[in-house]
């Protein structure tokens, strides 16, 4: 070996071995603590800073891509596009102006009825920016954050229905989960039964209603939307439609793949809904007076649901 | 040092600011939002195991450990799981580079590919046990082409320590 200082040959620190040994478990325990416990997001955040710079340049190629096709596009695509815009907004203002006149009636109705009136809630018009690198999830990143007022926990919707949830902030863009991410899951309810239920993501691009007893009244075709029982997401938005039943009297539960209703996986401008009012207090456990009267209640409480 | 343990040739001994240059160039190349592609190779595996077959005695476990948490940060990975994944990458790349040196550049390659599939087959082995769904064999091409690029890479990254060969009229030897 050939060089301006020699080689350390005495002072090479602790032993390959000994360093292995070592951080691999601190890389372990980081991974089941990011994992299983989620202790590590201000870690995260604090690292992110570091990393943000790099990642706002490395994402410019990528944008760049996004933006090419924009600008190659003719002049007829857009003004094609233009005449449809502008048909479609005749056809919603109808809507708008019938639906402002039945949340004007609405209101007074819940007012008469003494009930809560739901609150406006504010919303972000934010866009996809790319899909995250991480083979192992759904992911996108949007080109709004914390600055925009964007909270983790907020629902995001697109012009035909729920597409996901933001799971984590940074300074000038946010994570968002997709609902067919295999961790995802949103309590929904079946439009035409009532049933409430909840659904998940299933990796490959669907959904699966869950829990769902093989009897239970689904068709395929039936639509999914929230049920706003999470306090999250507003409900009656449009989550999904049933593709098929699978029902199998050898299982408990019958096997529901669900077609997401929004564009899930497609890049475009999304809204971010802001937070919704807080749902009421559970309301407290009745006194159980006796043992055998407690049980029969209890019984009678999941008959009714 | 040379090129290979073969060759004849003297280079200049590395300088450690490149090294962590070309670590850092791999990381920002790891940082294109590239999607799913498929096959698409990880540089900073592929950069390290480089350093750690050529200077087992200056670069090893804990860069493995720390732009392993990098990318992590920047991919959106859980934490720890690409830092896992290189610090067994790189010690076992140290422990190879040994025997690795004697070979030609192909050769090199192919010894290199197991460790670079090893890393991503921990990563995936991670994930999995946490739940997470299986992205498809697609991922395990990366390697591959990894090991594909280790060829040019040889060439490209020693380049600093090539120094021009200069001849001498009155001593040929």
């Amino acid at each position: 070996m050939v060089g301006h200082s020699p080689p350390p040959f005495f002072k090479r620190g602790p032993a390959p071995l000994a360093k292995l040994v070592f951080f691999g478990l601190v890389s372990l325990a980081l991974l089941v603590s990011d994992l299983n416990l989620r202790y590590l997001e201000a870690f995260r955040q604090g690292l992110s800073v570091l990393a943000y710079p790099m990642q706002m340049a490395a994402a410019t190629p990528a944008d760049f891509v996004r933006n090419a096709s924009n600008y190659f596009s003719s002049l007829v695509r857009l003004q094609i596009e233009n005449k449809e815009l502008k048909s479609r907004q005749l056809q919603g203002a109808e809507r708008m102006l019938r639906l402002e006149q039945l949340e004007l009636e609405n209101r007074h109705l819940r007012s008469l009825l003494e009930a809560r009136e739901r609150q406006p809630v504010k919303s972000v018009v934010a866009e996809i920016m790319y899909t995250a690198k991480d083979p192992f999830s759904r992911k996108v990143i949007l080109d709004k954050g914390d600055q925009a007022g964007i909270a983790a926990g907020q629902a995001v919707v697109d012009e035909s229905g729920v597409i996901g949830q933001i799971t984590r902030v940074f300074p000038m863009q946010s994570e968002l989960t997709l609902l067919t991410d295999k961790d995802q899951a949103i309590p929904v309810m079946i439009v035409r039964s009532g049933l409430r239920a909840v659904l998940f993501g299933s990796g490959n691009g669907l959904m699966e209603l869950r829990y769902l007893a093989a009897n239970a009244d689904v068709q395929p075709g039936d639509k999914v939307v929230t049920s706003g029982l999470d306090g999250v997401f507003l409900a009656g938005l449009p989550v999904a439609t049933v593709a098929k039943v699978e029902r199998d009297q050898a299982q408990t539960f019958a096997r529901i793949p669900c077609l997401p209703a929004a564009g899930v996986e497609q890049f475009s401008h999304v809204l971010v809904l802001g937070h919704r009012e807080s749902l009421p207090p559970r309301p407290p456990e009745a006194e159980v007076i006796n043992k055998g009267k407690g049980a029969k209640a209890r019984k009678a409480k999941a008959a009714k649901e | 040092m040379q090129p290979t343990n073969r060759s004849s040739r003297i280079l200049l001994p590395v300088k450690m600011w490149f090294v962590y240059l070309t670590l850092f160039i791999a990381l920002f190349l790891n940082y294109i939002p590239t999607g799913h592609l498929p096959a698409v190779p990880d540089f900073v595996a592929l950069v390290l195991a480089f350093w750690c077959v050529r200077e087992p005695l200056k670069i090893g476990i804990g860069a493995g450990f720390a732009f392993g948490l990098l990318t992590d940060i920047g991919v959106g990975a859980a934490l720890g799981q690409h830092a896992f994944a290189y610090v067994l990458l790189a010690y076992a790349a140290n422990e190879l580079s040994r025997r690795v040196l004697w070979f030609t550049p192909v050769e090199q390659a192919l010894h290199v590919l197991p460790l670079l599939f090893m890393s991503q087959v921990v990563m995936v082995l991670v994930r999995l046990m946490a739940g997470a769904e299986f992205p498809g064999w697609w991922m395990f091409f990366g390697a591959f082409v990894a090991a594909l690029l280790w060829i040019p890479l040889h060439y490209v990254l020693l380049l600093p320590q090539y120094q021009p060969v200069s001849r001498d009229e009155n001593r040929p030897i």
